[in-house]
């Protein structure tokens, strides 16, 4: 194993430790998992949770902060949090205006949440959800968990989270989650497999000069195994992918994500042949975001996300936000 | 009939099983799922016996209700609401009676299994722990050994599946050929029931 860790029992705890004394802005409890804007609850305004496995950084504590999310509940690598971290969460943030939870489409973030939201609400905290499920790699059938929630979970976050601060009640950050996610689908590639702590070793073999197409977050295989491909190649495939999925009438924000080991200047490549494939199919850029933002542990590869966007998101991505991973306009 | 510490000790033989096949659940779960199915049981059955005897619940009842309670904070995952919700549920079928028969304790069984498959939405052939529950809740009224042999082989049986709920489900076609984890699991408290009554070690 090369891992820069202790042990792989305290790989979670160890990283909110280095988090806190990096980020003094954020409250961060070790013990329970929760990570905390500073200043909330923020009076009348309508508090974002999210949370999900861990080895996806800065997915989601690094989202944490104005403009953004509220708290985070980061689980152990690839798994879930549990009820009580998020059900701590919402009491640490809820103003009495409500919470909405940002929940990604796993079978464990789902069960997870949707058992804290019962909890929470038990307590009298007013909460909404919204299930992010952009990933077109899997068909939406009755016979699969549904799609899964991967790269789009930002710009719901970063979206929702614009409208919470603005001051919009819960029903109206619950809409704009919503028609986020409506318009949003991504399409990720894997160019090797991810090592996790608990394993140690890849969890999957992929030979070199092999990838893999259609992957998710977790460190599972994708749907289709092919010879390597150019970063020319795989954008073709990738953005046709989405767009057979999502054909756009106005202008997109694009992210051009990393899993985790591909370089920038890997990123940025691929990024200029994502464009050319959405220039030669007429879709209109309006913001673009390249960078390691929903990862995958030491996975090499990328996704491509797409939203489709009005006037109104169009403001609410340009409004400032001040976290540890997404910082502009303050 | 089957006293407070029956359920101890079988919630004690599960949490040593889970301990010693920690290491095959995760391999199983590499290949088709995310590789801690193994380390996440572990971390909540070592809660479950951790609770001090002082404080460890008196009826059958309330001792596998607290245990599913403990399963949901501390597994996360899949596991964790689903282990949870099957020994909760079971618990308090089981009401608050300070002895139970064995049929009462098949009937709550059931009642859990029949919490589980609700919340997943799954059903048997799905490829997840139901295709070892229920096998094994089935063959219980007739012997801890007949339903640790059946839960056992539903585990083998999940093989040449193809998954339909859970993560494995996004694998489509490529989850074939693979033992679920949770069926495998599953298998274990079966076995651990065998043992908590006194049945010879099977095969």
């Amino acid at each position: 194993m090369r891992m820069l860790i202790n042990v792989a029992e305290s790989v979670v705890a160890d990283a909110l430790r280095g988090m806190a004394a990096a980020h003094p802005e954020l409250a961060v409890d070790v013990e329970n998992r929760v990570i905390v804007r500073r200043d909330a609850p923020v009076a009348g305004k309508v508090a974002l949770v999210s949370g999900g496995g861990s080895g996806h950084e800065p997915l989601h504590g690094g989202f944490v902060g104005p403009g953004m999310l509220s708290a985070a509940c980061p689980g152990e690598v690839y798994t879930s949090p549990v009820p009580d971290q998020m059900v701590r969460a919402a009491a640490a943030v809820d103003s009495g205006a409500g919470v909405l939870f940002v929940i990604k489409n796993y079978t464990g973030d789902v069960l997870n949440f949707d058992m804290a939201a019962e909890l929470a609400e038990d307590e009298g905290v007013q909460v909404a959800k919204v299930l992010v499920n952009d990933d077109v790699a899997v068909s939406d059938s009755l016979y699969t968990a549904g799609r899964r929630g991967t790269g789009a979970t930002l710009f719901v976050e970063k979206l929702a989270g614009a409208a919470a601060e603005e001051g919009m009640p819960l029903e109206r950050v619950e809409a704009v989650a919503r028609r986020v996610n409506d318009n949003a689908r991504s399409f990720g590639v894997a160019l090797s497999a991810c090592s996790t702590p608990a394993k140690g070793s890849p969890t999957f073999d992929l030979p070199a000069g092999e990838l893999e197409l259609g992957i998710g977050i977790h460190g599972e295989p994708g749907r289709e195994r092919r010879p390597m491909m150019t970063s020319g190649e795989i954008a073709d495939f990738a953005v046709h992918a989405v767009l057979e999925d999502l054909d756009p009438r106005s202008p997109v924000l694009v992210l051009v994500n990393g899993m985790g080991a591909t370089p920038l200047l890997e990123l940025y490549g691929f990024n200029a042949e994502v464009h050319r494939v959405l220039r030669e199919r007429g879709v209109a850029v309006a913001r673009t975001l390249v960078g390691n933002y929903v990862t995958s542990l030491d996975m090499a590869g990328a996704s491509v996300s797409l939203c489709q966007i009005d006037e109104e998101l169009l403001r609410l991505w340009d409004a400032p936000v001040h976290t540890a991973a997404l910082r502009w306009g303050r | 009939m089957l006293d407070a510490d029956f359920f101890h000790r079988w919630l004690a033989a599960a949490a040593a099983a889970v301990d010693r096949e920690a290491d095959r659940l995760t391999e199983l779960d590499s290949p088709i799922g995310d590789a801690d199915h193994g380390s996440n049981l572990r971390r909540g059955f070592t809660a479950v016996v951790a609770t001090p005897e002082k404080e460890a619940p008196d009826t059958p009842g309330a001792v596998l209700t607290l245990a599913g309670r403990q399963l949901i904070s501390t597994v996360g995952g899949a596991s964790g609401p689903l282990y949870g919700t099957l020994l909760r549920r079971t618990g308090k079928a089981l009401g608050e009676a300070p002895e139970v028969s064995e049929a009462e304790f098949a009937e709550a069984l059931r009642a859990g299994v029949d919490a589980v498959a609700a919340l997943g939405g799954a059903a048997l052939g799905d490829k997840t722990m139901l295709d070892s529950l229920v096998p094994g809740v089935d063959a219980l009224p007739t012997s801890y050994a007949a339903a640790r042999e059946a839960a056992r082989r539903g585990a083998l049986a999940t093989i040449p599946l193809q998954a339909r709920k859970g993560r494995a489900s996004y694998l489509g076609e490529r989850s074939v050929g693979h033992q679920d984890p949770g069926a495998t699991s599953s298998a274990l408290l079966f076995e651990a029931l065998a043992e908590a009554a006194g049945e010879a070690p099977g095969e």
